[in-house]
């Protein structure tokens, strides 16, 4: 027999395996989601609510129309985007690392069939749909603004829950790094919020600076909006093909990275 | 079926398995074998290597080196199949807050990708046999530390295991609490599931296990039946003898084959001849003593000395 005594800690770097344990995953947050369904709902609601009535409106008046249409319709398109990346970076951090951490949910997943893969998976399906909930509801509040009138707004809905998927990824990595839940205001603060300011949610980047407009070009957030806004506010949409390319880039290499630091830390 | 030792004689079958964390070695080239059927015990101190072994057989520690088998299986590589078969009692409970007793057994058993269908008798089943029936519907925070144990037992036969792991099952609970307990695991061991078992409660050990092994720093130091270590490890009679140390040791030294252990005002005689130290410290008036029988504890501090672990 031969007793290989290599006694340091090793990196599994397989490649993960997407299975359908994943779904076991998703239903559970699911569940949990629905029993609190109707705080979060009225959160998901209010809040764009307050975002389009007090700076759509108010902006609005002042600026009128940009890049083609009313302020309030191009602020609702980057909202949209935005809110699916905020509640898809929020959940992937503070909800996944309260399951990992605290709760030890994944220590009593990892007692069956499913394994990391599964449940690194299973938190980025959920937080994309989490994502897509909200961002949705501030599509419905939208509408019933006036601010959204076209139909390819429709198309927006896929998109959504790819662009949560796509914030759902680093997230999900930074939560595998994480000590504490401190970690993540660095996070937000140092990635979130810039790309909430400068990826073109309140202004078109074309306004910026030629080198920061290069420089956005690799936020995600950025491609986002670029596929959102013109399917919203019913404009032709240009280069699908990269910005979609760019969002799933995003989620895959993410998944991959978050799935080995996880199994770093709680297969040890 | 012959009784040579071919994998599938055994539930767990490890050869020189080892797990080493930066360098310092938990785990050192165990043997280990446990049979099918019955209560096999993990014993030991803190530090032991209890917890790293029983990790190591569910797939959530890769061995350093040395072979694991599990169900004839090898391990890591088939930890997905192996843990089908296998229900966990952890540590420390692992309930999930967010659910009810019943939705806790129902979220778990999809997790084995079993159908609602599947589940509901079991669920039924699972909760009248940890007398949870009632509270079916408590959160998870209503919950007495007697009832999540229970509740974890439960959640560990959802899948209806071959195997069950208990790491440290009744501590921290009362005596109540522990006597039902070990009911629960005889009648899960009268069903023919396996049971494996760490401890660190001698008289758990002592009534439930088979079999069990002794470990300490990562390492086999003792296995046989609990008479078998009784036997051999120790002699057939302790006296607790309180008063002065140097005191008991001279009064003793007239009594030939004992072995003679003071901690702080006690002293601890191993004898095997038991009517003679009766005499001796009958005879002295300045010492109180207690004579009993030798138990699994007695191995347990003989195998692994009184000093504390962390």
């Amino acid at each position: 027999m031969s007793a290989s005594l290599s006694y340091s800690k090793t990196t599994d770097w397989r490649l993960p395996r997407l299975r359908r344990g994943a779904l076991a995953v998703w239903r559970r947050n699911a569940l949990v989601w629905r029993k609190l369904m109707g705080a979060s709902i009225l959160i998901n609601f209010g809040e764009p609510f307050v975002y389009l009535l007090g700076l759509g409106f108010g902006l609005g008046h002042f600026i009128g129309d940009m890049a083609g249409m009313p302020y309030l319709t191009f602020l609702a398109s980057g909202l949209v985007a935005s809110s699916a990346m905020n509640t898809a970076s929020f959940e992937a951090m503070y909800s996944v690392y309260t399951r990992m951490v605290p709760q030890r949910t994944y220590d009593a997943m990892l007692a069956t069939p499913l394994d990391v893969d599964d449940i690194a998976a299973g938190e980025m399906l959920w937080s994309a749909s989490k994502g897509l909930i909200s961002s949705s509801s501030i599509l419905i509040v939208s509408v019933l603004l006036g601010a959204v009138t076209e139909w390819t707004a429709l198309w927006a809905v896929p998109v959504l829950w790819l662009v949560g998927l796509c914030f759902a990824g680093p997230a999900l990595v930074m939560s595998a790094l994480s000590p504490s839940y401190e970690f993540f205001s660095y996070y937000f603060t140092l990635v979130v919020t810039p790309m909430f300011i400068f990826s073109g949610v309140f202004y078109p980047i074309a306004t910026l600076p030629a080198m920061l407009q290069a420089a956005v070009q690799i936020l995600p957030l950025t491609h986002a909006i670029a596929l959102i806004r013109p399917l919203v506010s019913g404009q032709p949409v240009t280069q699908v093909a990269l910005h979609l390319a760019v969002l799933c880039a995003y989620a895959l290499v993410c998944y991959y990275i978050a799935v080995v630091l996880i199994r770093r830390r709680l297969i040890v | 079926m012959t009784t040579s030792n071919t994998a599938l004689d055994y539930v767990i079958d490890a050869a020189a398995l080892s797990k080493a964390y930066a360098g310092h070695a938990v785990v050192k080239e165990m043997d280990l074998k446990v049979p099918y059927g019955g209560c096999f015990g993990l014993l030991g101190p803190n530090g032991a290597g209890k917890t790293t072994t029983l990790k190591m057989i569910l797939g959530q520690s890769p061995p350093s080196a040395g072979r694991l088998q599990v169900f004839g299986l090898e391990m890591p590589q088939a930890t997905r199949i192996v843990r089908t078969s296998i229900g966990v009692v952890p540590q420390t409970d692992n309930l999930d807050p967010d659910f009810t007793v019943a939705e806790n057994l129902q979220i778990y058993g999809n997790y084995f990708g079993l159908t609602k269908s599947e589940l509901a008798p079991r669920i039924h089943r699972l909760l009248d046999l940890v007398e949870l029936r009632e509270r079916a519907g408590t959160r998870i925070s209503k919950l007495s530390g007697g009832m999540m144990r229970r509740l974890s037992i439960a959640r560990a036969l959802i899948n209806d295991p071959e195997l069950v792991v208990l790491d440290e099952p009744t501590t921290g609970l009362d005596p109540q609490v522990r006597h039902r307990i070990w009911t629960r695991l005889r009648e899960l061991k009268q069903a023919g599931k396996t049971l494996l078992l760490t401890t660190h409660y001698m008289e758990e050990a002592e009534r439930l296990c088979d079999k069990l092994v002794v470990m300490d720093q990562g390492i086999i130091i003792a296995e046989g039946t609990p008479q078998q270590l009784i036997r051999d490890c120790v002699p057939d009679d302790v006296f607790e003898v309180h008063g002065d140390a140097q005191r008991v040791n001279s009064l003793l030294s007239v009594v030939e084959n004992l072995r003679l252990e003071a901690v702080g005002d006690t002293t601890y005689c191993y004898t095997s001849d038991a009517a003679r130290v009766v005499r001796v410290l009958e005879a002295a008036v300045d010492v109180s003593y207690l004579h009993r029988h030798a138990n699994l504890e007695d191995v347990f501090l003989t195998l692994t000395g009184r000093d504390l672990r962390e």
